[in-house]
């Protein structure tokens, strides 16, 4: 790694890879080269969930502004919702099965 | 010099060698046919995998007459399309130095083992490859020559010290037993030219002998011609460099090659 500079979060949800929909377990946050993005170094999200191996993978590299805007969006998006009265705070009432 | 005339040929396939603590891990590996001697090449991939482009450079080298020695630095993280497991190692902040090193010596020990080998091997990498490869070349006994292609973190603040990374590179100088040679972009920002500048001087200090150039209008990179930071001049001057450096130090013979420091 060059800039070295990464952290992971755990994150409950779904995404949609290479083999179709998979459960999110993890998301890595990372600034440092990206792989396609034109950019010397890129914010880096990788939804994953290690579990089921490298290939589920839902990826985004960000330019710094395109990230700072992404920010602001969901967190002004998830304020509407809860004026709105629309926020589910609990954990998804379906068991896990399929990690 | 490339020559239309004599019959040329090539071996080029994966492997597996021990690397550090005897762990198999995968190679790709490309020499010339013929009996030989050859000079070895480590070649290190950078911090985005052990993708394609260094499968592409390890034929190179065979194809300038060089048993050339890939090894997966990623291999403990899975197998997938190479993006995914560089993401997932990236996720994990990275290999650590000391797993380097010992899959790195693995790579050497191979490379010195072969009945074509000429006795003579060297390291060469890009990115965080590059780093690996002054790190190699500082902690693994036996390269003749080493290569740092803008190699960033050699030159490491006390908080940029990491449980994986816990010495910066430079701190092993005085350990450098090879030439070092060292290919660097001026609008590189990792590493930037006061750290180039910084390992320059450590080197002059400690009575290195070492070739640095740094190009202007490039920056992190520059060899890679599917990245818009791919710079078509200097990159070809680069390559011209390196393959002048090792035909030195890899292939002159000990009696005419000037003393390393």
């Amino acid at each position: 790694m060059c800039t070295m500079i990464v952290t992971q979060v755990n994150i409950d949800g779904s995404g949609k890879g290479a083999n179709g929909w998979f459960k999110l377990r993890e998301a890595n946050v990372s600034y440092d080269h990206p792989f396609d993005a034109p950019l010397e170094h890129a914010l880096n999200i990788d939804f994953v969930n290690e579990a089921l191996g490298p290939g589920e993978r839902v990826a985004v590299e960000l330019s710094v502004e395109a990230a700072r805007t992404l920010v602001e969006t969901i967190d002004a998006v998830l304020k509407r919702a809860e004026a709105g009265g629309y926020l589910e705070q609990s954990a998804p009432a379906v068991p896990d099965t399929a990690t | 010099m490339d020559q239309t005339g004599p019959y040329e040929g090539m071996l080029a396939e994966t492997i597996a060698l021990p690397g550090f603590q005897g762990d198999l891990i995968t190679a790709y590996f490309a020499r010339p046919l013929g009996p030989g001697p050859f000079p070895g090449v480590v070649v290190i991939h950078h911090m985005p995998g052990w993708d394609e482009w260094y499968r592409e450079a390890t034929r190179k080298f065979a194809h300038h007459g060089y048993a050339a020695l890939s090894p997966n630095l990623y291999f403990r993280a899975g197998d997938g399309a190479p993006e995914d497991v560089a993401a997932k190692v990236r996720a994990a902040g990275g290999v650590s130095d000391e797993q380097v090193v010992g899959d790195l010596a693995g790579a050497l020990h191979y490379l010195h083992a072969l009945p074509f080998s000429s006795g003579k091997a060297g390291v060469f990498g890009t990115c965080s490859g590059g780093r690996h490869a002054f790190l190699a070349a500082c902690r693994v006994r036996g390269f003749d020559a080493a290569v740092d292609c803008w190699g960033g973190r050699v030159v490491m603040a006390p908080n940029d010290l990491t449980p994986k990374q816990p010495v910066a590179p430079i701190d092993y100088i005085q350990d450098l037993p090879c030439p070092l040679l060292g290919i660097f972009g001026e609008e590189d920002q990792n590493p930037s030219p006061a750290q180039v500048a910084q390992l320059e001087q450590a080197l002059k200090a400690h009575g290195k002998t070492y070739d640095f150039h740094m190009y202007p209008k490039a920056g992190h990179g520059f060899f890679s011609y599917d990245r818009p930071n791919y710079r078509q001049e200097q990159a070809v001057d680069g390559w011209k460099k390196l393959f002048a450096f090792f035909e030195t130090y890899l292939r002159t013979p000990a009696s005419s090659v000037p003393a390393a420091g």
